[in-house]
């Protein structure tokens, strides 16, 4: 790629270099990939370069997971590149978790020749069929003078609206032969423009249903996270303002400080007893950025009878979709906002401060339960705990820390027991809920935070999904922590064969288990292995000290069952406490077994 | 073809029969590009929402644009996602709802291909003719009448073809157009 010549000019590059120049022009620094036949000659392009970095992964999923961690930790699009076929079709996984959980990546995929598409040529795969339920949207290039148009497109479509994951299907043919360069357009997109400012009329609406509310609740989700940390400071701000407590949901854990006293702890399966309580007995309900998720409502006819909603939200589509609404807001996050700031401070009807007074007393009662209480007693360790030790410990380091997790009890225990007090600083897999996602994550985190304390609190069973990634962290020093709640079980299918399934612990036991600390070193990591709670806290301030990669392998109570709970089917009202609560399964009907 | 679409079960209230379970025939106008048809069925088959038909085709080549007609059904809730889901797709221009946003003309057309000699023939004729459909095609011994319509008046028709000599049937889908100066493509 030659500098000399004048931007104006349309250059002739080969495909792969328009490519690598469109990616640059679209600020990328970071390539997640792995290499194959068709993708050679990108390989070759970015061999002569040095603007943008590859980073070599083990396998395609995780080389997605990577760019997820990326974008979610820097609010900058990842970008992963892999080949045709296998390489693309291990790459869905990924690209479906960051659909389902609104992450911009842009996944650049080879593909045979255009001569030889639909001939079922070596390493051939339908990639645009297979991903087009996966992404947000996809593309297969057939024509070189529209590669680079196509590559602009991907990166407006990637984070504009909702964000998600787009697919650039790219023939060799494409990638070897020469082509214009062409610049992002100016203009408008033909058909894809999102609303991102908020209609006036229906933030008057909420404002007034606001002011005049005796139990409000705001419930706030990853779409605070999405819009920026502007709109995370302004829901802090709007929050105080209007003396609400805030929930938020698994992906929106960070857009309101933790430590805050208006803050109730994350809603839903796994929720605190006051968040979901007070969602189910508040009369006037804000959801910013959030789904309706049916791991926050529970059953839905059950679902806050008595509230009148808001909904704010950047996709109509999630609108009205499980639930009814009365007042729906199309908008980006921090626009709406910045927007009912502004609309609060100027109506001038005032607050019931007498009522609020009272709700707030209420909750205060839910509180007193303190749903989240475990005994530490004896040698073993109680996962809560270890996650509890680790926040504290690293809050005293005052490091910046990054969390992310696998996917199961030790994620709900990291949700619950991690207090996070700044958005972007906790990458979990909430949607798609994909085992194997927080090593992966936590190496394109730490690619973007190299200075950062990046850990992955994981499970012994999730973290061998992806467990292939320690080359990756050794090859590139990636110092990530990776902290083991080791059950010896699949730690949340045991829990749901336990209250749902009569104990019958089906093919839930983690048998055969490798030596972590063995398995540690063979990858140039160090490993760490804590059995008895009182070596808890020198384990974990011995990980912290290394300063490289370390998996601690923590030993955890066997059979600890992850609470508050509200069971599949119930109703916000009906959640389990605790062991000693639930004396059987209070609220499990057999519609209620049926869901997931 | 249409036969009444019983109420499915919503996923999350298993007992609740909605009263506002309708017909709806949206219109659609979409970029004219390679996948976009796979990207409407994949979106209905994918969320489980019915399609009764569904017809597509370019009507401005300069601006590379096709209509897509979908005639579905499902409770206002659902028909409203459906509209949403369908408006995300990055290269959908425009929705709507003709059922819901006013008057609208909706029209099919129909070949029907009817064997039979000497009464029959006759017969078939005459309710052609009655029917104002066109004669396109005849032998000795089979008719094909092309005819245009609202769905049920085809429906009829295919009702008195059949003791006579029913032998094949082709249909488009229903294509919809607003009543009045509305306009999709403005």
């Amino acid at each position: 790629m030659s500098n000399t010549q004048t931007r104006n000019e349309a250059r002739t590059l080969t495909g792969a270099e328009i490519v690598l120049q469109a990616l640059k022009d679209n600020g990328v620094e970071v390539i997640f990939g792995y290499p194959g036949g068709a993708v050679l000659p990108l390989y070759d392009a970015i061999f002569h370069q040095n603007a943008i970095r590859h980073i070599l992964v083990r396998h395609e999923q995780a080389a997605v997971h990577a760019a997820e961690g990326y974008a979610r930790s820097t609010g900058k699009v990842g970008v992963v590149l892999v080949t045709s076929g296998p390489g693309a079709t291990n790459a869905v996984t990924g690209l479906v978790d960051a659909l389902m959980d609104s992450i911009p990546v842009i996944c650049l995929t080879g593909q045979v020749p255009t001569h030889l598409i639909g001939n079922d040529a070596f390493q051939e795969a339908d990639t645009t069929g297979i991903t087009r339920p996966a992404t947000k949207h996809n593309y297969l290039v057939k024509d070189i003078t529209k590669l680079a148009g196509t590559v602009h497109e991907a990166f407006y479509v990637a984070k504009s609206g909702r964000p998600g994951p787009v697919v650039i299907d790219l023939p060799k043919d494409i990638l070897i032969g020469k082509g214009p360069y062409t610049e992002a357009p100016k203009t408008e997109h033909r058909s894809y423009r999102p609303q991102t400012e908020p209609d006036p009329a229906q933030i008057k609406a909420a404002v007034a249903l606001l002011k005049g509310a005796k139990r409000p609740i705001l419930y706030a989700g990853g779409g605070v996270i999405n819009a920026g940390p502007e709109a995370s400071r302004l829901l802090t701000e709007f929050v105080r303002l209007t003396g609400m407590p805030c929930t938020n949901t698994l992906m929106g854990l960070g857009a309101f400080p933790a430590s805050d006293p208006q803050f109730l702890g994350m809603l839903g399966m796994h929720g605190t007893y006051e968040a979901n309580l007070a969602m189910h007995g508040c009369d006037v309900m804000l959801n910013i950025g959030a789904r309706f998720d049916d791991r926050v409502t529970g059953r839905l006819n059950a679902f806050s009878p008595n509230s009148k909603k808001i909904h704010a939200d950047i996709d109509p589509s999630s609108i009205n979709k499980n639930v009814k609404v009365d007042v729906s807001i199309v908008g980006d996050a921090g626009a709406v906002l910045k927007a009912l700031l502004e609309c609060w401070q100027a109506d001038p009807q005032p607050q019931d401060r007498n009522a609020m007074a009272e709700w707030w007393r209420q909750i205060d009662q839910w509180r007193a339960k303190q749903c989240l209480q475990y005994r530490q007693e004896g040698s073993i360790i109680k996962p809560q705990h270890a996650v509890k030790r680790l926040h504290e410990i690293t809050r005293e380091l005052g490091r910046d820390t990054f969390i992310t997790t696998e996917v199961g009890q030790h994620q709900m225990w990291a949700a619950q027991y991690f207090g996070f007090e700044k958005p972007n600083r906790w990458m979990t897999s909430g949607g798609l809920g994909t085992m194997g996602y927080g090593l992966p994550a936590a190496m394109g985190v730490q690619i973007a935070h190299p200075d950062a304390l990046v850990i992955d609190i994981a499970g012994e069973a999730s973290i061998l999904m992806n467990i292939q990634e320690m080359g990756t962290l050794a090859q590139y020093r990636l110092p990530v922590k990776i902290f083991i709640l080791n059950n010896e079980y699949m730690g949340m299918v045991r829990q749901w064969q336990e209250l749902l399934h009569g104990s019958r612990y089906s093919e839930s036991y983690s048998a055969a288990l490798p030596d972590f600390v063995k398995l540690a070193e063979s990858f140039h990591a160090r490993g760490i292995r804590v059995t008895r709670a009182e070596d808890l806290d020198a384990g974990i301030r011995e990980m912290l000290a290394i300063p490289g990669p370390v998996i601690a392998d923590i030993a955890v109570a066997k059979d600890e069952n992850c609470f508050p709970m509200i069971p599949s089917g119930a109703a916000h009202n009906e959640m389990i406490l605790g062991a000693g609560q639930s004396g059987g399964v209070a609220g499990v009907t057999d519609e209620g077994k049926v869901l997931v | 073809m249409p036969t009444p679409t019983p109420c499915p079960k919503n996923r999350f209230m298993p007992d609740s029969i909605d009263p506002s379970f309708r017909n709806a025939t949206i219109a659609v106008l979409v970029e004219n590009e390679a996948g976009i048809l796979a990207r409407v069925v994949g979106l209905f088959s994918g969320r489980g929402y019915n399609i009764e038909s569904l017809t597509v085709a370019p009507v401005d080549a300069e601006r590379r644009l096709s209509r897509i007609t979908i005639v579905t059904s499902g409770t206002d809730m659902v028909i409203e996602q459906i509209k949403a889901q369908l408006d995300r797709l990055v290269p959908v221009h425009k929705v709507a709802d003709l059922t819901l946003e006013g008057p609208h003309l909706a029209r099919e057309m129909m070949l029907i291909k009817v064997v039979g000699k000497g009464e029959n023939r006759m017969e078939a004729l005459r309710l052609a003719d009655a029917f104002r459909a066109r004669v396109v095609d005849a032998t000795t011994e089979s008719l094909v009448f092309e005819m245009t319509g609202a769905g049920d008046k085809l429906d009829a028709f295919i009702e008195l073809m059949r003791p006579i000599g029913l032998a094949e049937v082709t249909r488009t889908g229903v294509v919809a157009i607003a009543r009045g100066p509305r306009s999709l493509q403005s």
